[in-house]
């Protein structure tokens, strides 16, 4: 009998044989994480359960990305709170203010591996499913029974594989292909459901371009996102990690898979507008003034997006009356970007470069936009209200047109 | 149940129902001041205990934070009725004990400010000029976990 890459995945991590989409199994967890703003409230719930300590502190990974450093007492005291129970439980990764974004760093220092059911109190831990892991977002009591118990309870996913064909065109990015695929799905297009992307045109994708890939199957209301693992993947796990794999692939006729065909061959940059994700247009039917852009998170943080980034302004300035947030995703990432002199040309053209964090992403911490602001963003979300004011805008796209446009002070293609 | 109808769109996010600046908190009272403050700044105001929100498609759609429901939760709202739910925040709305009722042609049914009626046990909604429809009802555990409060509740009882 055939079966998905995730009830391939689910059978093994629940201990059945087979397991088919629809069904109710519980599922030992590979890796549990969770953040300094979603870890809180779980720890608040792992207290009220009873239980002394967690089920295996090796498993459990805590990074602080949200709000840091610290910008106000009560989250210096959210951080607190978790140094403490990282301190009482005995959790060795973890990673304090300096580290990067947890979706940058579980995979960059080796906690991902293919094959492992991912959980994370964060809903874009769909991002691991790049490197081939059944890898989701939870909310904080469902991680307070994972800290307790080391298992979950799931409904096995049906699938949408995005086959994916055609060569990007000059400027066209991995951000440009997700961002057309959710506006033709739309915001739910595909609730509940395993998204895979395949495809010759993911094939030839570096693996943080498959990352950009997974981590927005949330924004179409996906579980998670999975890349089937190939050579690109064990070479880079291999390099990350010495944690055991398993390799698990789609049998193309498997019942619950629905195979969608995307051509990506004329595609051209694409715009999410607000205020929703699948608000999708091609950068040129966008005619729109800009007054702030944020380069980074778990979305496009990455080295080759601030290459990108780079290669557009170097030796330029950003235009008068807007601003231009850098924040690379990690250390890292930071530190490449500091060996290459990236960090360099983006200080002469004049955008503030910030230490790793999510940044005004989620319009917590830093670069918040005011009433009538518009921001262009290369995170993952436009919502109302996302990056501040809900009376600003925040429109989506990748680094390059993030780039070319904070030289024009609107947004546009790169040439 | 009876209770006013406060109605709302479709795709309606975290974010609308709890303001990413707001996850530094973690108790329910302070959340609930800043429920659907995303679209409505005075809705933890307006809003009564016993209240009902009604939505179109994709109810909760975007982040994980269980914040969200505990700030509808906090606002002393009964359920939330809508078309379709997203999925990591009927997860979350479940264990803190937010019961969601998904109701297929809820939005046509009802008008903002309308009183309606559940019956949870029958899976009925009825609105104000009488007219009905149903939902699928919550199986028995589900109703266990809501009447608890919560998953770690219900679990604690259970020991």
């Amino acid at each position: 009998m055939s079966s998905t890459m995730s009830e391939k995945i689910l059978a093994r991590a629940s201990g059945n044989e087979k397991v088919e989409a629809g069904d109710i199994i519980i599922a030992n967890i590979d890796v549990a994480m969770t953040h300094d703003l979603t870890g809180p409230l779980a720890v608040e719930s792992f207290e009220k359960i009873g239980v002394d300590k967690v089920w295996d502190p090796s498993k459990i990974v805590i990074p602080f990305d949200h709000q840091v450093p610290a910008d106000s007492i009560d989250s210096a005291n959210n951080h607190i709170i978790m140094r403490k129970f990282v301190e009482e439980q005995n959790i060795e990764n973890f990673y304090d203010v300096n580290a990067g974004v947890c979706h940058q760093i579980l995979p960059e220092l080796g906690h991902v591996v293919p094959g492992e059911v991912i959980v994370g109190a964060d809903s874009h831990t769909c991002t691991h499913g790049a490197l081939g892991a059944f890898s989701t977002g939870i909310g904080s009591t469902d991680m307070a029974m994972v800290f307790a118990e080391g298992n979950l309870w799931f409904k096995v996913p049906e699938t949408n594989r995005f086959e994916i064909t055609g060569e990007l065109k000059e400027n066209v990015y991995a951000k440009d292909v997700i961002l057309n695929i959710i506006g033709q799905v739309g915001a739910d297009g595909s609730t509940y459901k395993a998204c895979e992307f395949a495809g010759e045109t993911v094939q030839n994708m570096s693996i943080s371009d498959r990352m950009v890939l997974c981590n927005m199957a949330i924004e179409m209301g996906g579980k998670t996102g999975l890349v089937e693992p190939d050579k690109k993947t064990i070479d880079y796990v291999e390099k990350k990690s010495n944690k055991p794999y398993k390799i698990f692939k789609s049998d193309l006729n498997a019942d619950s898979l629905t195979i969608i065909d995307i051509d990506v061959n004329d595609l051209e940059p694409q715009v999410a507008c607000p205020n929703n994700v699948d608000n999708v247009k091609p950068v040129s039917e966008v005619d729109q003034e800009i007054d702030q852009v944020f380069l980074g998170s778990c979305t496009n943080g990455r080295i080759s997006d601030l290459r990108d980034a780079a290669k557009i302004l170097k030796g330029k300035q950003i235009a008068k009356g807007t601003r231009m947030l850098v924040i690379p995703a990690s250390k890292e990432v930071y530190s490449k970007a500091l060996d290459e002199g990236l960090i360099r040309i983006f200080v002469d053209a004049g955008a503030l470069v910030s230490a790793p964090c999510c940044g005004p992403c989620l319009g917590g911490h830093t670069g918040i936009i005011g009433p009538g602001e518009v921001s262009l963003s290369t995170s993952n979300r436009n919502f109302k209200g996302r990056q501040g004011s809900p009376d600003g805008k925040v429109y989506l796209s990748s680094a390059a047109v993030a780039a070319a446009s904070a030289i024009e002070g609107r947004i546009v293609a790169p040439e | 149940m009876k209770g006013t109808a406060w109605k709302f769109g479709n795709d309606i996010d975290t974010d609308i129902i709890l303001p990413g600046r707001y996850l530094i908190y973690t108790d329910e009272e302070r959340l609930s001041k800043h429920c659907m403050e995303g679209l409505d700044d005075k809705f933890s105001e307006k809003c009564k205990k016993g209240d009902f929100i009604v939505a179109g498609r994709n109810f909760g759609c975007g982040s994980s934070r269980e914040h969200a429901p505990i700030a509808i939760k906090g606002a002393g709202i009964s359920a939330v009725i809508a078309e379709s739910f997203a999925r990591i925040f009927y997860r979350n709305a479940t264990n803190v004990g937010v019961p969601l009722l998904e109701a297929p042609g809820i939005s046509e049914l009802v008008e903002n400010g309308d009183e309606i009626e559940v019956d949870m046990d029958n899976g009925i909604i009825k609105s104000s000029n009488g007219e009905e429809i149903t939902f699928k009802k919550l199986p028995p555990f589900m109703l266990e976990i809501l009447e608890k409060g919560g998953l770690i509740e219900y679990l604690k009882d259970k020991k």
